[in-house]
């Protein structure tokens, strides 16, 4: 499952092909999709969440509150179920859904005027690590590659040559882990990515909560 | 399960502490909790992503260390309860989604419920059940209410609340007015006992004859405490903290304690419950025991530890909706951080629009 951009998805993967898949675009309701996305998920292939030996979770970079919907969920589910968490970086699943296999970048909106973003030599093979910047500012380190995510559709000025995907695939992710397992290879433990400090500011009538 | 004793565990997560508390009926069982305060203290005040932020690390530990201390199995749980709100809307977000995926992963019913009504529930831990109807002041941080609950699972009726700053909040500012840190509360109310709570009279708000009966303000008290301290401080002379401390702390609860009472009266209910991390103030529990015995109304009020937030009334809560055969919530349930006092829990939407996932989720849940 990935909550760390505007898409909420889930998907069901059995080690050599995705079983379902859920995937919406709505980024100001993680909290309330996700969970109706995995009961979905798992009805469509007929089976309970018991039977799921292992779950994988897109780790962002992204927006924190939606980013930590998936997080906790993931890592929830490890605990009640006594399966193992593996963390991946988000940007990871757009670069596999995107099969490119030559260098190109993966940008996300970072709101705030900003793109997270990485490069890649091929779909499986991220040669930066994720990043948080302003499109102008990385203009000439991004120059000529094609790129694909939602950061690079809303930037054209800076990534003229946007492609497929635009969202996240959870069905992606779950086969870059599915090949991931069988390789051996590490995954991310099941942190945020955040790439910001928080806004270290006490709002104005802090805690107050009650509704007058 | 035993109908009247369900074994609850609870989630909660609306401000600064991670809290999971796991109770049987009215039996406090465990009550495990991480707090982020001392990050936020070098701020003076709660930060949100700083809280949210810490809520994401220390759920899962938290729950399990809940489990180990209760000394149950995840399985024999009766139910999943979290506070959905009212609250910091990232934190509230967090416990809500680890409640979903912890009541999802082992099929049992999930109850988002009310803050402020757990803050009252939680008494039924250390007094037995709650007499029907109680009074609630609730005090802290966050809020300052007046409350009366003919039944907490499902009629609580706001009586009165702050207009302007909460109590606690009061505390927390003269505190950094005073340079003593945060939060204020304990050392205001360590200090005022060596202080003199008569020596400066601060102004008690709202309490003309024709103020409202039952809200509070204390943002006017907060200025004249503060005014005063500077004005001192401008003339050179040394300001008198226990003093102010003790004054200031007479004018909060004064007020609190008064039209709580009087609201008891008004409303001929002969039980007063107090909560929120203010209850833990002990010039409030002293002055509302006295005002209390002279009106011939009983007092209650748990210990500390159980009046500032934590799991363990959010459990309670969530037991005795088990135990009156509330309905569940759904899986779409969300995190509203401006919940009305006057739902204490939020059930699951039975109408046209959700028939479908609902149907969907009960099978999945519940076969
Ligand atoms: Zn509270």
């Amino acid at each position: 499952m990935d909550t760390a951009t505007p898409a909420v998805t889930v998907a069901l993967h059995d080690g050599d092909s995705v079983v379902a898949e859920s995937r919406q675009v709505d980024a100001r309701r993680h909290g309330e999709l996700l969970l109706p996305a995995v009961d979905r998920v798992l009805k469509e292939a007929g089976l309970k969440l018991d039977a799921v030996t292992g779950i994988v979770v897109g780790v962002g970079p992204g927006p924190y509150t939606g980013l930590r919907v998936g997080l906790v969920t993931a890592a929830t589910f490890a605990s009640a179920l006594g399966v193992p968490v593996h963390g991946l970086c988000t940007l990871d699943g757009l670069a596999h859904a995107s099969g490119i296999e030559e260098p190109f970048v993966v940008a996300t909106d970072a709101r705030r005027k900003e793109v997270y973003w990485a490069r890649y030599e091929n779909s499986r093979t991220r040669v930066t690590e994720a990043a948080v910047d302003r499109p102008a500012e990385i203009a000439d380190r991004v120059a000529g590659l094609p790129a694909v995510g939602a950061g690079a559709r809303l930037y054209p000025e800076v990534f003229p040559d946007a492609r497929d995907p635009e969202h996240q695939s959870a069905g992606a992710l779950a086969a870059l882990a599915a090949e991931k397992l069988v390789a051996g290879t590490d995954f991310l433990d099941p942190l945020p990515m955040y790439l910001r400090r928080p806004d270290a500011q006490v709002p104005k009538n802090y805690k107050v909560v009650t509704p007058k | 399960m035993a109908a009247d004793e369900p074994l609850v565990l609870g989630i909660e997560t609306s401000c600064d502490e991670t809290g999971v508390g796991i109770v049987r009926g009215t039996t406090l069982l465990a009550d495990a909790i991480a707090s982020s305060v001392d990050t936020h203290a070098r701020y003076g005040g709660v930060v949100p992503e700083i809280a949210s932020r810490a809520h994401l690390e220390a759920m899962v530990p938290t729950i399990e260390r809940a489990l180990k201390v209760a000394g149950v199995s995840a399985r024999d749980l009766d139910g999943i309860a979290v506070t959905a709100g009212p609250g910091l809307a990232g934190a509230l977000l967090v416990g809500v989604s680890a409640a979903k995926a912890y009541a999802y992963a082992l099929n049992k019913p999930l109850y988002g419920v009310n803050h402020l009504a757990s803050h009252i529930c939680v008494d039924q831990l250390e007094h037995g059940p709650l007499p029907e109807p109680t009074m609630a002041l609730l005090v802290s941080g966050g809020h300052s209410s007046l409350l009366l609950a003919p039944d907490i699972t499902a009629d609580v009726r706001p009586m009165g609340a702050t207009i302007d700053d909460a109590a606690g909040e009061a505390f927390d500012k003269i505190a950094r007015v005073l340079d003593l840190g945060f939060p204020g509360g304990p050392v205001i109310d360590r200090l005022a006992r060596e202080g003199d709570p008569n020596a400066i009279a601060f102004p008690r708000g709202l309490t003309g004859a024709k103020d409202p009966a039952y809200d509070f303000s204390f943002s006017g008290l907060k200025t004249a405490v503060a005014r005063w301290i500077e004005a001192k401080r401008a003339s050179g002379e040394e300001v008198p903290v226990r003093d102010v401390a003790a004054s200031f702390q007479e004018a909060v609860v004064d007020v609190l304690t008064r039209k709580a009472v009087r609201a008891c009266k008004d409303e001929g209910v002969d039980h007063l419950m107090i909560g929120g991390g203010v209850a833990a103030n002990s010039r409030l529990r002293a002055l509302a025991e006295e005002r209390c015995e002279r009106a011939g109304i009983r007092l209650r009020v748990p210990r500390p530890g159980l009046c500032t937030d934590n799991g363990a009334m959010v459990a309670a809560l969530g037991a005795e909706m088990v135990a009156r055969n509330r309905p569940a919530s759904d899986l779409e349930l969300s995190a509203d951080s401006s919940l009305p006092v006057t739902d204490p829990h939020v059930p699951g939407n039975h109408g046209h629009d959700h028939d479908h996932v609902h149907e969907v989720s009960k099978e999945n849940l519940y076969s």
